[in-house]
């Protein structure tokens, strides 16, 4: 059978019988057995969980939102009985007792679990090379990296192992991996899906969402996923605003100077001009203090990191500290430093305070524009162990992802085509605060005009 | 700004619990210099009168209602039970 690519085509097949969601679980798996030891991207498959779960959608029920959904998990997501890595050794046989609310939600509403997903360890990278299970191979060549931190859950829909999948995003590890593997993806508002169950990186700036391959998709599994479960004291069940006027963009200038990929730049121009000639208005806008953005993201990460990853003393979660991978006692380490006295007011106070400024900024351009657009990357998918070497290079590539985390608001990445060397281009429109309502409707408008149709590498 | 010493460096590995071998700290000194170093260049900007920012939801003091429902309590039969090992002040 031919595996349906988007969630209409999946419960349009369902409800016609043309297969069923055992069926359906049969050829995901084949893809999976096919290809998974090749592009390491699931660390753990469920297949029982997912028989199981395909018979009672066979049986019973199939108009809930996500009904016979094939769903995979980076393996940050706490899932009840199955093994939950974090893609680190220090959780090598972690086995959570319960689940995570988003992970209740996506199943409550009849989607299949298929597997556990690599990702780089405590979702600390770029380029899911950082994991302690090995780097996830991109789809669309094998040679290059499928992006990070959520570099399974990218890598799972261009090797079209599942429908939809989850991630986490600190500064850009929804946006960058969907980048790389031409998927769709959002990095919701601040405190609009609970990170109850999810291993915390950077708590003041995690956030959790979907990867899909339309704009309809993640938009469905968005609003499975939000609102208040009671139980992340961030979350709040906000208005969220709909909006039909005409549509402004603003184009932030300090995103597309210096640095960034000619094929990137041309690209961008050519979503500008689609949008353009669907009546939306584009205005150049200036954020001076964006430029800071990573610095002050590199000093209240670690900062944040330090603290969380303290929990893990050989005592609670078996293996000692020792077994912290390399990026993450970097990470814990800078966090100590710019914490420690004498140390505290130059670097971490002093980032908060930049931070504030930038928001300030980003608001005040928010009275005037409905979105902003940008580069999710200032290069496409580079090559496994381009980076490896230098850390801060490899930071450089969150260099367009800081802004949407430090302020809170929402992102959605939108494929927008292909590099010269086949490798998948997309960009990234933000809004205001609980304006996701603009990204869906912006990325729809272009998905119809483009005539876009998902694609997947084998 | 202060450059970063290899006595920092095992400063810091103290103070976040962690034992560094050699290599690892010939390793990270470069590698922690140079981004401490990039993070630096935040004293650029001028932050004068500017209050700093630690969560962006303008939310305080989120707090559930203060009752025992099943999910927030313990059942006890999964747990070993131990006579008490501390006896009453006295």
């Amino acid at each position: 059978m031919n595996i349906p690519l988007t969630i209409k085509e999946t419960q349009d097949g369902l409800k016609s019988k043309k297969f069923s969601a055992v069926e359906l679980v049969d050829a995901y798996l084949a893809q999976i057995k096919k290809y998974n030891s090749e592009y390491n991207i699931f660390l753990t498959v469920t297949e029982e969980l997912a028989y199981a779960k395909a018979k009672e959608i066979d049986r019973g029920d199939k108009t809930s939102h996500l009904a016979g959904v094939i769903v995979s998990y980076k393996d940050i997501f706490l899932t009840k009985g199955v093994r939950t890595t974090a893609g680190s050794k220090i959780l090598e046989s972690y086995i959570p007792p319960y689940s995570a609310t988003s992970v209740s939600r996506i199943e409550a509403a009849g989607a299949i679990p298929i597997g556990k997903l690599n990702c780089d360890a405590f979702a600390h990278g770029s380029s899911g090379e950082n994991s302690d299970f090995g780097v996830t191979k991109n789809p669309w060549n094998k040679e290059y990296v499928s992006g990070g931190s959520s570099s399974g859950s990218g890598a799972v829909l261009s090797a079209n192992m599942s429908l939809i999948s989850t991630g986490t995003d600190t500064c850009g590890s929804i946006r960058l991996p969907a980048n790389y593997n031409y998927a769709v993806s959002l990095k919701p508002t601040y405190g609009a899906v609970s990170r109850y169950g999810v291993i915390a990186m950077a708590s003041s700036l995690d956030t959790v969402g979907p990867l899909g391959r339309t704009v309809d998709d993640v938009e469905t599994v968005f609003n499975v996923i939000k609102g208040v479960d009671g139980l992340d004291g961030t979350v709040t069940n906000s208005k969220f605003v709909t909006h039909n006027a005409k549509f402004r963009i603003g184009i932030p200038k300090e995103f597309l100077v210096g640095g960034i990929d000619k094929e990137i730049e041309k690209n961008i121009q050519d979503v500008i001009n689609t949008l353009k000639s669907e009546n939306v208005e584009f205005v150049d806008v200036s954020l001076p203090t964006t430029k800071y953005g990573i610095s002050t993201y590199y000093i209240i990460q670690p900062a944040e990191v330090s603290s969380n990853l303290g929990r893990y003393d050989g005592i609670r979660y078996g293996n000692d500290r020792n077994s912290f991978g390399e990026e993450a006692k970097r990470r814990i380490m800078l966090g100590s430093y710019v914490l420690s006295a004498g140390y505290y007011d130059a670097f971490y106070e002093k980032a908060m305070k930049v931070r504030t400024k930038i928001i300030s900024e980003v608001d005040e351009v928010f009275d005037k524009v409905d979105a902003l657009i940008a580069p999710v990357a200032p290069t496409p998918a580079f090559k496994i162990g381009e980076k490896a070497d230098d850390p801060l290079t490899m930071y450089l590539t969150d260099i367009y992802a800081a802004t949407a985390n430090l302020c809170g608001i929402p992102s959605i990445a939108i494929p927008s085509g292909f590099s010269k060397n086949e490798l998948p281009l997309g960009f990234q429109l933000m809004a205001g605060r609980f304006n996701e309502d603009i990204l869906f409707k912006l990325g729809k408008m272009y998905e119809t005009k483009t005539n876009y149709k998902p694609k997947t590498a084998f | 700004m202060t450059k970063l010493t290899k006595k920092d460096v095992l400063h810091v590995a103290e103070l976040s619990n962690l034992k560094l071998t050699d290599s690892e700290i010939k390793k990270f000194l470069p590698q922690l210099t140079k981004i401490i170093e990039f993070v630096g260049t935040l004293s650029e900007v001028d932050t004068t009168n500017i209050e700093p920012t630690s969560q962006t939801t303008k939310l305080v003091n989120a707090l559930r209602e203060d009752v025992t429902t099943s999910s927030n309590s313990l059942n006890i039969d999964e747990y070993f039970k131990v006579k008490a090992i501390l006896s009453k002040r006295t």
